[in-house]
């Protein structure tokens, strides 16, 4: 296996080609990817619309945001003078993607208007838990050598061993690079559709606890939650014009941060994204207290998996569950007369 | 935990949960209807919301409830292939399906929450069922999780 770091270096030349490439030959108008954070563990959106910024564009193991984010709902970054749409490239990987492809079954976006730039993505970095383990010390520098992540600060060094450090959901993923649809994808791209066989176990333990057990967890993890919504704005999937949460008429739950109404937001956004949620893990990467919502991630991933034989993202011709029944459905948690 | 006292336990004896009961219009509210003119008894424990159909619950709905302090909810509308639109019922089961799994998952009591089908013509069942869901919930007891601290 090659060192992480040159591996990033070959994608980050990939990229950099493709996107000259799509700008000058006017096959889009602007390209959507990576640049430099302006803090240290982070990485920031770009919009390139020159053929002279193209150099901004990077990739390391720290682009954690989902790109699809800006492309649904329809921003005015997204049409020209005249009010047509314009043609976006867009730096994916394989949520991206994914996200890409379960917005088109939505029809919120149209797929003509957009190129993939197909990456093999190599794992990103759980910011939350490096930041969680340095503490109160300021980080400076970090980079990834060989197999590990080096965290500097002014009198401190750490390493990190990359594979344990990855995100969780980077872990489990099976796809790497964007699905392919059509002629939308250049780069990197998966030619058929994955095999996604998972086993889930990684929630089962919490699965099988009691009740009050599961409350009290779950309580403990959220109970931190100052209800900012990075998690929605951060989300692909969260497109609404009027989010439930800003509803007033009726009110779903109380403004305060007491965990009832925590609990409230987070399960209600849970149903919200049942069959929609495409893994990108970019929630949890951008919670500013660091609450891990992976697990209920992993968790609306094994309900359509084990119920519907469905996975989000993969191809678009297949229908969401939320979005179709059939005759059939399993009914047994119905209740019956004994 | 909280230990509970004598006192507690002996007020949870008398103590009759209350239940918010969704019903679609063209069954199972029919179904209560018949129910009560039929004169079969059942227990004083729930309210009626009367819908349009079972598609019309949204998840919120449910979640709201416990919210404000419901004991326990149900939710019930026509028999597959019944709808009075056709389909109504078909929409929202694939919907209760989840929201019943992720409940149980952040740690609610499954059995508080409960889906049922019955026909206008099914008075009998209805007011069985509706004993089944006093008898869980009164099980479960009050509903404390929800208590706001502030």
């Amino acid at each position: 296996m090659k060192d992480i770091e040159l591996k990033n270096q070959e994608i980050e030349n990939t990229i950099k080609d493709l996107a000259k490439n799509l700008l000058k030959d006017r096959k889009v108008d602007m390209i959507i990817g990576y640049t430099k954070g302006t803090v240290p563990l982070s990485s920031s959106p770009i919009f390139i619309t020159r053929e002279e910024d193209i150099d901004k564009l990077i990739w390391n193991n720290l682009c954690y945001a989902n790109l699809a984010k800006y492309l649904a709902p329809r921003g005015p970054i997204l049409y020209n003078k005249e009010g047509q749409e314009i043609k976006v490239g867009i730096i994916a990987k394989g949520c991206v993607g994914r996200a890409i492809i379960h917005l088109t079954v939505e029809n919120q976006i149209n797929l003509e208007n957009i190129k993939m730039i197909g990456i093999l993505c190599n794992g990103i970095i759980n910011r939350k838990r490096i930041e969680k383990e340095i503490g109160e010390r300021e980080i400076l520098e970090t980079s990834v050598m060989g197999k590990n992540i080096i965290v500097k600060g002014c009198d401190f060094e750490e390493t990190f061993p990359f594979d344990d450090y990855m995100n969780e959901l980077c872990k489990k993923c099976k796809v790497k690079s964007p699905p392919k649809v059509a002629d939308s994808c250049v780069g990197e791209c998966l030619e058929s559709p994955p095999l996604i066989e998972d086993d889930f176990n990684d929630i089962s333990d919490f699965e099988s606890k009691t009740s009050e057990e599961k409350w009290d967890l779950i309580k403990e993890t959220l109970s931190t939650c100052t209800r900012c919504y990075a998690c929605r704005e951060a989300c692909p999937m969260c497109y609404c014009s009027l989010c439930f949460v800003d509803q007033n008429k009726p009110i779903w739950f109380g403004k305060t941060t007491d965990f009832t109404d925590i609990f409230a937001f987070h399960f209600n956004r849970a149903m919200h994204l049942a069959g929609r949620c495409v893994a990108c893990g970019a929630c949890s990467s951008v919670c500013p207290m660091g609450i891990d919502l992976n697990f209920i991630t992993r968790k609306l991933e094994k309900i359509v998996k084990e119920k519907f034989n469905f996975t989000s993202g993969i191809d678009k011709e297949t229908l969401p569950p939320m979005m179709t029944f059939r005759m059939d459905d399993n009914e047994e948690f119905m209740m019956e007369e004994d | 935990m909280t230990v509970q006292t004598e006192q507690d336990i002996k007020v949870n004896e008398k103590w009759e949960p209350k239940i918010i009961a969704f019903l679609c219009n063209w069954c199972s509210y029919a179904g209560a209807d018949l129910a009560g003119v039929s004169r079969i008894q059942y227990p004083p424990s729930i309210r009626i919301v009367r819908v349009p159909c079972s598609g019309r619950i949204n998840p919120f709905f449910i979640v709201k409830a416990l919210l404000e302090g419901w004991d326990g909810v149900l939710v019930s509308g026509c028999h597959p292939g019944d709808c009075h639109y056709l389909t109504g019922n078909l929409v929202a089961r694939r919907r209760f399906g989840i929201l019943k799994d992720l409940l149980e998952f952040f740690g609610i009591e499954p059995d508080r929450v409960s889906f049922m089908w019955a026909s206008a013509a099914e008075g009998e069942r209805f007011a069985s069922l509706i004993k089944k869901t006093t008898k869980l919930v009164k099980k479960l007891g009050p509903n404390k999780k929800f208590e706001k601290n502030w």
